[in-house]
């Protein structure tokens, strides 16, 4: 019981970071039908930005807003510079201008920064342990969790209480039509990529803090589970995104910690089977998005 | 003359496929224009172009006498037009009031927008009455009351309405007409699209008939009454 409640808060952590980055994704693809495989780069960049930030001699908290502010900066570049110009071209087209944005920056990271991973050396405290009763909870999955929760409840309200929220949920579902209701496309598009930034950067700020290095390709991987997670939960469907995260989460830390040691090199293939499972009784995902126009 | 609307020589192409070719079509102000046509033959793809959807391929679209081809959505809508579209779409994922809010948002201040919201509520009492429900939970008449209201909330002086009567009762259908009848009092200039031609004719002061992407016959509704060309058009769907 014991190991189960200290997994769950691990399982929470790593839920809350794929969660962030799949509704980041899922925010993107409802309003512009790009599946954005650079998502993963601006993850990594705000990465690079706590690791300059460190290195210009920032508190560590500082270096981590900075960190965010780095993803979402990159976050709306991106849209302006290369999807913009994309706008209402195919599924197909805008996937591969995503892929060609993702190989710049990294070769960019690679031969700009380093291939190499670079250290960040957060204080000691951050990586210690704390007491609950018997429970021995690790600090970082403990802050990692609130971060994503305050993360996904301030996006929570924005969507759900604020004139821009409603502008986008009205977007994700007919895009089209807001347009024709006199919205500006280009507000509504910049505000998605700005909402998806700022989540990719809480998620980078917590991957940094919790192994101490930025690489290259580190947005890569915890990216590839998002759009996993965002399939699972139904593509397009925001809310579908941040469960899906959770289920991938959950999924993958239980079967870390309660698979036996024989089966440890098949649990990538036990988290994805278990993905199919639910596909094939839930072709369109767990919540699936609403049927708005489809361009 | 004076127009509200008026469409010259528009061509419009999805690819390689064009949809509509060299239309010409006048809205007079304080006027009602049927745009009539079977399933396909471009009518919606007119409405398209001229909010802005859709560029035009060649031709050219002026709204309250200022050349707007190829103008964005945003700023036709604030020359004073708005469109209660095919198919309704309004936000089911949204509340009554939240469509409505959001229809406002682009158009004027707050406080204008607040004050327009709770007129038309009272014109739509139902709207009032749903205002917290999901769009998506209204009935047909309900939603295309909805689209209508949120097409008004910017204040338009032209309005396109495409297909206000499709499937929905007699009842509701009779009941839209006379809310279009009321917009025209109020000197609301109308495209009015219909595949309900002999409603549509009742209350237009013109028509213009679709065929295949072209202007198959033009005229006034008694002109058009026994017109061939509007029965072909309808006959060969």
């Amino acid at each position: 019981m014991d190991l189960f409640l200290q997994q769950l808060v691990n399982a929470l952590s790593l839920g809350g970071v794929y969660a962030m980055l799949a509704l980041g994704l899922a925010i993107v693809f409802s309003i512009v039908r790009l599946i954005n495989f650079a998502h993963g780069e601006i993850m990594t960049f705000g990465g690079y930005g706590v690791f300059f930030a460190m290195f210009m001699g920032y508190p560590p908290v500082a270096a981590l807003l900075i960190g965010i502010g780095a993803s979402v900066v990159i976050a709306v570049a991106m849209e302006r510079t290369a999807f913009r110009a994309m706008r209402g071209a195919d599924v197909v087209s805008l996937l591969i201008t995503s892929f060609a944005v993702s190989e710049i920056l990294k070769v960019l990271f690679q031969n700009g920064i380093s291939p190499r991973p670079v250290p960040i050396s957060f204080p000691a405290s951050w990586t210690g342990t704390y007491q609950v009763a018997d429970l021995t909870i690790g600090v970082a999955p403990t802050v990692s969790t609130i971060v994503a929760f305050t993360a996904l409840g301030l996006l929570t309200f924005v969507l759900r209480r604020t004139s821009t929220g409603m502008a986008m949920r009205a977007a994700a579902e007919d895009f089209e039509m807001l347009r024709m209701l006199g919205v500006k496309a280009n507000r509504v598009v910049a505000v998605s990529f700005a909402l998806s930034g700022l989540l990719a950067g809480a998620a980078a700020v917590i991957w940094t803090a919790q192994r101490g290095s930025v690489d290259p390709m580190m947005g890569f991987f915890p990216v590839l589970k998002a759009f996993i997670a965002s399939v699972l939960g139904g593509l397009g469907s925001l809310s579908g995104a941040v469960l899906g995260g959770f289920v991938i989460g959950a999924i993958e830390v239980l079967a870390q910690a309660f698979l036996p040691e024989r089966f440890a090199p098949y649990r990538e293939a036990i988290v994805l089977s278990a993905v199919i499972a639910v596909l094939l009784v839930r072709p369109d995902g767990l919540l699936p998005a609403r049927s708005g126009r489809r361009s | 003359m004076d127009t509200a609307l008026s469409v010259s020589g528009l061509s419009v192409n999805y690819g390689a496929i064009e949809a509509v070719q060299n239309i010409d079509l006048q809205v007079p102000t304080g006027g009602i224009t049927a745009l009539l046509g079977a399933n396909g033959a471009g009518k919606t793809t007119t409405c398209m172009a001229v909010i802005g959807v859709l560029r035009p391929a060649t031709g050219t679209v002026s709204i309250f006498n200022t050349d707007m081809t190829g103008a964005a959505p945003d700023r036709i809508i604030r020359a004073g037009v708005a469109i209660s579209p095919e198919g309704r779409r309004i936000f089911a994922s949204l509340t009554v009031e939240e469509n409505l809010i959001l229809a406002g948002s682009a158009a004027g201040s707050k406080d204008t927008a607040t004050e327009r919201r709770l007129t038309l509520m009272n014109r739509f009492p139902i709207l009032s009455e749903r205002r917290s429900q999901l769009a998506g939970l209204l009935s047909g008449g309900e939603q295309q009351m909805l689209a209508v209201a949120r097409a008004l909330m910017s204040e338009p002086r032209l309005l396109v309405l495409d297909e206000p009567s499709l499937g929905l009762a007699p009842q509701m259908v009779d009941q839209i007409f006379m809310i279009i009848e009321e917009l025209r009092h109020e000197g609301i200039s109308i495209l009015l699209v219909e595949q309900n031609a002999t409603l549509a004719l009742e209350v237009a002061d013109h028509a213009v008939v679709l065929a295949n992407g072209r202007v198959a016959a033009a005229g006034s509704p008694d002109e058009l009454a026994g017109n061939a060309a509007l029965q072909s058009a309808y006959l060969a769907a």
